[in-house]
């Protein structure tokens, strides 16, 4: 059962990255994007971290996508068709990628990996809260505050200027 | 609970995040459009945090470091995607294109 899920869930992240750089239409593959990362939160549920699943669709399926359409729709794409990479630069995209590819296969063909690691123990919302204020309250505190710049650097690049257009 | 480290091996994490973010890699290199160019940057990100999490949950469950640093990783990825839309926004408005091969200012 878990393993029918996971095969569900690792076909529709899978399809949806496939989607997401080979469609031609750009909103389209903003969509598929939208599938991919929601099957990676399916992922989340199954490793048991239902925290991370909720985030991921609450940063990724509310606010990433949609600034990534508003994006596309402010560039006005033209007819939000991309023209095909040149035959060159697409055989190297494949070719790097596919390189990589084989590179993870062998690591995880060649390692041996842990059997019977148990249970997993399913990690609550309390568990998670407590470890980010208390050990981790620094960094939590350092990206709290590099979110804050970088959403204030964002308005301020994107601002019109006196004397543009 | 059923457990789900007896059903699905944590190898098959790993694969599922290595061919993430292989595809990932393919659409950086051959996208033409900045912010396709950034969708796929998410999925390479998302293939990270696939394996960050997989290989906390399996080894490590009671440390939390892998989740935690899943959480960060959402949120640098957030920053990074809302900071780098507003830099494609100002190249389109200056140069009346987001395609990276068309901004060639700095080759020389």
């Amino acid at each position: 059962m878990t393993q029918i899920f996971f095969d569900l869930m690792a076909a529709i992240v899978i399809l949806g990255a496939l989607g997401v750089v080979l469609v031609r239409s750009t909103v389209y593959a903003a969509l598929f994007l939208i599938a991919s990362l929601m099957g990676v939160a399916g992922i989340y549920v199954l490793l048991s971290t239902e925290f991370l699943a909720l985030v991921q669709v609450l940063i990724y399926g509310g606010a990433v996508t949609v600034l990534l359409l508003f994006a596309l729709m402010l560039t006005k794409v033209r007819d939000l068709r991309e023209r095909a990479p040149e035959p060159p630069q697409l055989a190297g995209a494949i070719a790097a990628a596919l390189a990589l590819l084989a590179g993870f296969m062998t690591m995880v063909y060649k390692t041996t990996w842990p059997r019977n690691v148990g249970q997993i123990t399913p990690i609550s919302f309390n568990q998670i809260g407590t470890a980010l204020f208390n050990r981790w309250a620094v960094p939590f505190e350092i990206a709290s505050g590099v979110l804050l710049v970088a959403l204030v650097g964002a308005i301020v690049i994107a601002m019109q200027e006196e004397g543009e257009r | 609970m059923e457990s789900v480290a007896q059903k699905v091996p944590l190898e098959h994490f790993i694969v599922l995040s290595g061919i993430l973010f292989s595809i990932g890699v393919f659409g950086v290199l051959s996208r033409r459009n900045a912010v396709l160019v950034l969708m796929s940057v998410e999925l390479m990100l998302n293939a990270v945090s696939i394996n960050l999490v997989a290989f906390a949950v399996y080894t490590a469950p009671s440390l939390f470091v892998g989740i935690i640093f899943a959480i960060f990783v959402i949120t640098i990825a957030a920053a990074e995607v809302g900071l780098a839309l507003a830099v494609v926004l100002r190249v389109f408005r200056n140069r009346g294109t987001a395609n990276i091969d068309e901004i060639d200012t700095l080759k020389w």
